[in-house]
């Protein structure tokens, strides 16, 4: 323990001495580069045509290969055929699609009902109301069809999602190998944009629900897998022991001991699967999945802000309730029934259950309101808003038109022209100078190998216009989520207040942020940014709180003790040892950002993701994914570069 | 003399890089390579049936490791270990853990109870592993519950349970197959003194009732002193003395044994017939005899009222086993210690 620990020091303390004089010349050679490049080669101001290497056509070749020579498309097809038909089944069930088993579609009024009763015997009345009020709502609003359309999807593909999680998590936490080989593609993956994983599904699927509800179970797959290897490791040593003794084999341990013990994390995985499932149905719209996504955005792009916003205020009592929901069951711990309990007693949920479905199912034969549910019978707050948003445009428009002409005048396009203006070697070797500044000549070499695969895809001015916007956005995250951040940890209360607002803006799919910036701001680039940030804005606020949160107390009554002042104990107590949990909420920061950057592309941007979405419709694979890899690699090397900060941070605090 | 339940020989666990070749190197009388940790070093050691050995030793020491060997749940670096003669460093999976589910039970420190189970799903849980069907289980379950005194608890999840109760559970658990060798790894230490104690009256009643080979792992020289038939002492991974409580208070092998005892009443632990010389063979002591079952202290009364210089000491069937120095007896109960 104390040697590794010498030696970390001994690490940290060789790149604090030798570090400052290689980083500070690259970075002069960087400054040098920009100044200069009047006198440049054009080779080193962009990468020259010659460099540019066609990834996109050798990704087509690979794809063209597995797809025709490898007899992958039978595969695929087949699997995606089992997946229509349990979207066949559960699309009959829910909203009546004319498919085998023919009996749908059950009644909205049973629907809500379950969904209230589960609600309850998760989390007693307050979530009984949430789960059946959402649905409630849903079916009063008219929006029954398009929800069960997107609801059927994640019926079917997050089982399948957790299914395969599982399996692939216990097959990284048996063998040594399979991990080292499924984490790092884990790493790619959950930085990869959500397009990217949507051409490859169009190209050997198709469009349409099927391909919808495939990209979906890719999507979710990764935290599955995530967790379940987490959950598994953390089962104490003892109670694997037990199960040796007790004569188990290594599959009743698994089965019986191991699985069983890590239920909460393997349920917390089954929470995220389900949100990301969430998120991407909504999102795959895109390639022709119906449903709420679908109707979204096309009233977004008919800019038909009332409507939009009924379907927002869906989508969000849909991811808070499965999100709740499914996190209250991982929460729940089994009890025990108190002896001598009648069976009716012990199963009353179960009977109230029943007893409210039949009677909801009487009732949905005697009065048709409560069994099926046409738009036409709908009431709509869609005026009201409409009306309420007009006034308030007209009310606030002088203002936001002013942040508007400001931000894209003086800001955003000197800002983006300056990014556009620095030849590429200047970035490269800036980005080079950082890394050897936080981790030595290893992350200097990690940062480049991120960074110089984008130069020579050809894509380097798409990227940059990519990174201006992350920049900038994450900039105005920070400027307002480090105060608000620093105001929410000033008491319990209001942490808890503030956490709870940024928790459940998380869970909202990423899409819906673009309802009220394209009501303020219409479709334009400061729409975009305004997206990016406010949901940037959310990690910074929440690792803020809590980095300050986790100082110890100890160490600030010290402080106080030795006569500091709030602003003095905040200053320099306070903050240095909340940094490193700070950076980390910049670094998902910055993730967030770059994936919302690519989500709101659909509203006329020039950087990647307008490029991706061009690639989506004329599904070229190579193209979309060589994209995509671009916008994981700036994410990677972001990610690189701040959590090896955070982690020197964290060293010299420990000293 | 009959085959011991378990035996040892030269038992080594060292963990690090190249353990084989670091136990090669010591026992050669080399220092061997740097980064290696041993835990178990070259332990002989035998367990007769029936017997209660009391491994004894301060945290790091070894000795989880050790029981941890006995059972091959880690297998050692150098040595062999035969249960019941059958060296099971050689055994298949399959028959290790049909020897697991025929004669083993195991309890642990922190319990290692399934939390998922109920208290009698667990208890049934080494039943269920052996594939009896549900009703036996079942059955079987309640009544060794029934002997930990939890039969009202069957239907509670661990988490709701106290830690004393937590731990009776794993008794239950460990004794439902009615192992022939019962390993302890420390069963009492998360548990507060109170219930330590009450735990360890509750362990000395259920011993009374069975008779088995019992392993039980301390780091408490007390608790050691209250339970064992014999106390192997550990340090460093090595077991520096294996004697009865009696010879270990009398006769500690090393300096290190000997901080142990110094604060312990020893009139508490030694018996009448360890302390008595031999019969003298011309002239037996005349007179009622002593117990030679009990402890110095219980006949401490009666021995400050005897007269006589020499008492004979006698066994339970009333045959004398030999003769107790009254004085030297007294010195020992006084806690006069010679110089």
């Amino acid at each position: 323990m104390t040697d590794s620990a010498a030696t970390d020091t001994a690490v940290v303390r060789s790149t604090t001495e030798k570090g400052p004089r290689v980083w500070q010349g690259l970075l002069i050679a960087a400054v040098l580069l920009a100044v200069g490049q009047a006198l440049l080669p054009p080779g080193l101001i962009r990468p020259p045509d010659w460099a540019i290497l066609p990834f996109a056509d050798w990704i087509n070749a690979a794809f063209y290969y597995a797809q025709n020579e490898l007899g992958l498309m039978q595969v695929t097809r087949a699997f995606a055929g089992g997946v229509e038909w349990s979207l066949d089944v559960t699309g009959n069930l829910l909203y009546g699609r004319n498919r085998w088993p023919r009996i749908g579609p059950i009644p909205w009024s049973t629907v809500a009902v379950t969904a209230g009763m589960l609600g309850y015997a998760l989390g007693g009345w307050r979530l009984a109301a949430l789960a059946g009020g959402t649905f409630v709502w849903i079916a009063v609003m008219g929006q029954w069809r398009w929800s069960m359309e997107t609801f059927s999807v994640i019926v079917v593909a997050a089982p399948v999602s957790v299914f395969i999680g599982l399996c692939m998590g216990t097959l990284a936490w048996r063998s040594k190998t399979a991990e080292r080989i499924i984490n790092p593609i884990l790493n790619i993956a959950q930085s990869l944009p959500h397009f990217a994983y949507m051409i490859p599904v169009v190209v050997f699927i198709g469009l349409g629900p099927k391909a919808g509800a495939v990209v979906t179970i890719i999507f979710s797959v990764p935290p599955m897998i995530r967790m379940t290897l987490l959950g598994l490791r953390k089962v104490p040593e003892e109670v694997v022991e037990a199960g040796k003794m007790s004569g188990a084999t290594r599959w009743q341990l698994l089965t019986r001991v191991r699985l069983p013990t890590a239920r909460t994390e393997i349920l917390i995985g089954v929470n995220q699967v389900i949100m990301q499932c969430l998120a991407m149905v909504v999102l795959a719209s895109f390639i022709g999945m119906p449903g709420l996504g679908q109707r979204l955005l096309q009233l977004l792009q008919a800019l038909r802000i009332g409507p939009s916003v009924e379907i927002g205020i869906t989508i969000v009592l849909l991811a808070v309730t499965l999100d709740r929901l499914s996190r209250a069951w991982a929460m729940r711990q089994p009890a025990h029934p108190e002896p001598g309990e009648s069976w009716a007693s012990r199963n009353r949920l179960w009977l109230i259950w029943a007893g409210l479905v039949a009677a909801a199912f009487g009732l949905a034969q005697l009065v048709p309101y409560f069994h099926e549910d046409e738009r036409s019978q709908a009431l709509s707050i869609a005026p009201p808003i409409d009306a309420g948003v007009n006034w308030f445009i007209g009310f606030v428009s002088p203002v936001t038109d002013w942040i508007r002409r400001v931000l894209v005048v003086w800001v955003l396009i000197p800002f983006r022209d300056a990014i556009l203006w620095l030849p590429y070697t200047t970035v490269l070797a800036a980005v080079a100078a950082l890394g050897w500044a936080v981790g030595g000549w290893r992350s200097a070499l990690v940062c480049v190998g991120f960074i110089l695969p984008i130069a020579l895809s050809g894509w380097w001015d798409r990227a940059m216009i990519t990174v201006y916007t992350v920049l900038a956005a994450v900039t105005l995250a920070g400027i307002i989520g480090f105060p608000l951040g620093i105001w929410g940890a000033g008491t319990g209360r209001r942490a808890a207040v503030v956490r709870l607002v940024c928790e459940t803006m998380q869970t909202f799919p990423r899409f819906i942020y673009m309802i009220p910036v394209v009501m303020l701001f219409g479709v334009s680039d400061v729409a975009v940014l305004a997206a990016v940030m406010v949901f940037a804005t959310v990690p910074i606020v929440r690792y803020t709180i809590e980095g300050l949160d986790s100082v110890p107390p100890e160490t600030v009554e010290a402080a106080e003790m030795s006569g500091a002042t709030r602003r003095q104990v905040l200053g320099n107590v306070r903050l240095p040892l909340a940094m490193p949990t700070i950076l980390v909420g910049f670094n998902q920061s910055i993730m967030f950002a770059l994936f919302m950057v690519i989500i709101a592309a659909f509203i006329g941007t020039q950087d990647l993701g307008q490029e991706m979405q061009r690639a989506l419709s004329a599904t070229d694979v190579g193209k979309g994914l060589v994209l995509g890899l671009a916008v994981a690699f700036l994410g990677l090397m972001a990610d690189h570069l701040l959590m090896r900060w955070a982690e020197r941070l964290r060293q010299a605090q420990r000293l | 003399m009959a085959q011991p339940a378990i035996s040892c020989r030269n038992v080594w666990k060292v963990f690090g890089p190249d353990p084989a070749a670091h136990v090669a190197a010591l026992s050669a009388g080399g220092s061997g390579a740097a980064g290696h940790v041993v835990a178990v070093r070259d332990v002989t050691l035998d367990v007769t049936r029936g017997e209660m050995l009391v491994v004894m030793g301060l945290s790091g020491s070894g000795k989880s490791t050790l029981v941890r060997c006995l059972s091959r749940l880690i297998e050692t670096t150098a040595g062999a270990i035969d249960i019941d003669g059958v060296e099971i460093g050689s055994l298949t999976e399959a028959s290790l853990i049909a020897l697991r589910r025929e004669k083993m039970g195991m309890v642990f420190q922190s319990f290692g109870l399934l939390p998922h189970r109920t208290v009698l799903q667990n208890v049934a849980f080494p039943l269920e592993m052996r594939g009896m069907d549900r009703m036996a289980r079942t059955a079987r379950a309640r009544e060794v519950l029934e002997l930990v005194g939890l039969r009202s608890r069957e239907d509670y999840f661990p988490r709701e349970l106290s830690g004393g109760q937590q731990q009776r559970v794993g008794i239950a658990r460990s004794l439902a197959i009615e192992p022939d060798i019962w390993f302890l790894d420390e069963p009492f230490s998360a548990l507060d003194p109170l219930i330590r104690r009450e735990m360890q009256d509750e362990f000395l009643r259920l011993k009374k009732q069975m008779d088995r080979t019992i392993v039980f792992i301390t780091h408490d020289f007390d608790e050691a002193l209250r339970l064992a038939d014999r106390i192997a002492i550990m340090k460093d991974g090595a077991i520096v003395q294996c004697d009865s409580p009696d010879r270990i208070v009398l006769a500690p092998a090393s300096d290190y044994v000997a901080k142990f005892t110094a604060g312990v009443d020893r009139s508490r632990v030694v018996h009448v017939g360890t302390f008595a010389m031999p019969l003298p063979p011309d002239a037996p002591p005349e007179g009622s005899p002593l117990p030679a079952g009990a402890t110095l202290r219980e006949i401490a009364r009666s021995l400050v009222a005897d007269p006589r210089p020499t008492i004979p000491v006698a066994d339970t069937s009333g045959r004398l086993v030999g003769a107790l120095d009254r004085n030297a007896a007294l010195d020992l109960v006084l806690e006069a210690r010679p110089a």
